[in-house]
């Protein structure tokens, strides 16, 4: 395990970007910091900026105006960086997928790690993604 | 004259968690100026409704705001329901009710914890999203799922609220009213809260008026207007409840609107549920077309009226499909709301009226001049109000001026 990665996958700064979300994803992101399931415990918390970032978490389809916005976040975003898709929609767009105002989804244009699937996924289907992540990103 | 710099706070901020652009336009610390610009959240719903049948249609509504995931579709409905003259059974109405007043009280705690954080007074945030994941747990033993309940179709509901639940339904409403009454106080009590929210982004009722806002942000300057009781639908009309209003528009009434409000929704779910023993009948009168003609539906969501226009051709697809949502209207009267005001209390005036960006984005705002896009925990809380009390002494606050009328 190179040093990058075992200092990446210690305490997850976890950075998030509502592209043209439905706002529930982003709802139950915020949920999970809350008391009942309360990930700070374990160290992660949700950063104010992407360049203190070692997660980008993605909700949402990304439309015309936003997807320019999502890439000018990923070239500033420290590498290495774990990228996730919160909800069906960053992965397929589900029933956006047929707007005029998208293209493509977020995957063939910046490098996703993992998708967490869901409309949306329950918390506890989060945090078990982001454990099984971090575990196969040590090599487990 | 001072020199203008311009604060930009978005698309992706902290602050924020949907993509919006406000520019605000300040003179040393004072706003002088604030442009809105949208269009993060755009995704063609309208025309994209077009290429569903009537039933899809409230699924595709539905995902408009995770947050109003039963008030687009209750307006929706009622829309088609509006334009192909279909019945809907006593029991769905109240069945509809029920489900669209947990959403209000989970929306309603969810912007208080976000005003809590707005403020810096994070342990507001935690508290109140912790009590919304009861109704959370609610509504997810009613519909299967915590948030998208997909109860709402032309005709009536999906599913009915089984008798073996009502109780677990009462129990969680009782639960729920001691920590209501707890953030009611520290709304009301709080020095601090007081200092940071009283007197602050004023909208006066005659702002109110010109911007036509709609909802909480209009009822707490003054103005009553509420869908539910201007034009009753589902079970509104059929029920015993009151219309809060708030008089100065200030960030503390509009907290105060949304505090007082919980109550009245947990009125209106205690006098469904009691019906829901008694009112028998099928929840869905099953309508197998939808007849030519246009309708029209409303529901006052939490954030205030939404809107839905249909029309149908005969076919089993809206041959047009209009929606208009609250915070169109309210995130604009902000720019007189945060006029003078400091950069440190922006934050929270743009906050308070409940924005919601993925709701508001059916087209964008253009400014016409330049033509852009613009211990126990018993234990904590009884500390805690001893030292609300102790500082109340220190800062020589006698409490707040406005008497409550209930």
């Amino acid at each position: 395990m190179s040093f990058a990665i075992q200092a990446l996958t210690r305490s997850l700064n976890v950075f998030h970007v509502a592209g043209s979300a439905c706002n529930n994803c982003d709802i139950e992101i915020l949920d999970v910091l809350t008391p009942r399931y309360d990930v700070e415990r374990f160290g992660i918390t949700l950063v104010g900026s992407i360049k203190h970032a070692d997660v980008l978490l993605l909700s949402g389809i990304f439309n015309k105006k936003s997807a320019v916005r999502l890439k000018h976040l990923y070239e500033q975003a420290p590498k290495p960086i774990v990228v996730v898709g919160i909800g069906g929609c960053p992965a397929t767009g589900l029933m956006f997928r047929d707007s005029y105002n998208w293209d493509v989804p977020p995957g063939e244009y910046i490098p996703i790690d993992a998708y967490v699937g869901g409309c949306p996924p329950k918390p506890e289907a989060m945090i078990s993604a982001i454990v099984k992540l971090i575990g196969k990103l040590r090599g487990g | 004259m001072a020199k203008t710099t311009i604060v930009p706070i978005g698309p992706y901020h902290a602050l924020q968690e949907e993509p919006e652009f406000f520019k605000l336009h300040v003179e040393g610390e004072k706003v002088v100026h604030l442009d809105i610009e949208l269009g993060y959240n755009h995704r063609g719903i309208e025309k994209l409704s077009e290429s569903k049948t009537f039933e899809e249609t409230v699924f595709l509504v539905e995902r408009i705001c995770g947050i109003c995931s039963c008030s687009h579709p209750i307006a929706c409905v009622q829309a088609v329901e509006d334009a192909g003259d279909i019945e809907v059974p006593e029991r769905a109405l109240y069945i509809r009710s029920t489900i669209g007043e947990l959403e209000r009280i989970h929306s309603h705690l969810l912007w208080l914890g976000l005003a809590g954080h707005f403020l810096g007074f994070n342990t507001v945030w935690m508290w109140s999203w912790r009590y919304r994941e009861d109704v959370l747990d609610i509504l997810e033993l009613i519909s299967g799922n915590r948030n998208h309940y997909a109860m709402m179709k032309p005709g009536g509901v999906r599913r009915d609220i089984k008798a073996e639940d009502l109780p677990a339904i009462r129990k969680m409403l009782d639960g729920l009213k001691g920590p209501i009454n707890l953030f009611k106080g520290a709304v009301i009590d709080d020095p601090l809260i007081h200092a940071r929210t009283e007197g602050v982004g004023v909208l006066t009722k005659a702002q109110a008026i010109d911007y036509c806002v709609v909802g909480p942000t209009a009822r707490a300057s003054g103005v009553a207007i509420d869908v539910r009781r201007d034009h009753p639908h589902a079970a509104y009309g059929l029920v015993d409840w009151d219309v809060v209003v708030m008089q100065h528009g200030d960030v503390y009434d509009k907290a105060i609107v949304r505090v007082l409000e919980m109550f009245e929704s947990i009125r209106i779910i205690e006098q469904c549920l009691e019906k829901l023993k008694t009112v028998p009948g099928p929840v869905d009168s099953n309508p197998k077309e939808v007849k030519p003609g246009e309708g029209i539906g409303h529901y006052e969501a939490p954030r205030g009226e939404v809107f839905h226009y249909i029309r149908s051709d005969g076919s089993n697809r809206p041959a047009r499909h209009k929606v208009r949502a609250p915070s169109f209207m309210n995130v604009v009267s902000n720019r007189v709301a945060v006029l003078g005001e400091t950069v440190a209390d922006a934050t929270i005036i743009l906050a308070a009226v409940d924005p919601c960006y993925c709701c508001t984005e059916r087209m964008a705002v253009v400014d016409a001049g330049t033509g852009r896009k613009v211990l126990s925990s018993q234990e904590l809380i009884r500390l805690s109000q001893e030292k609300t009390e102790r500082l109340k002494k220190e800062l020589g606050h006698e409490g707040p001026k406005l008497k409550l009328e209930r």
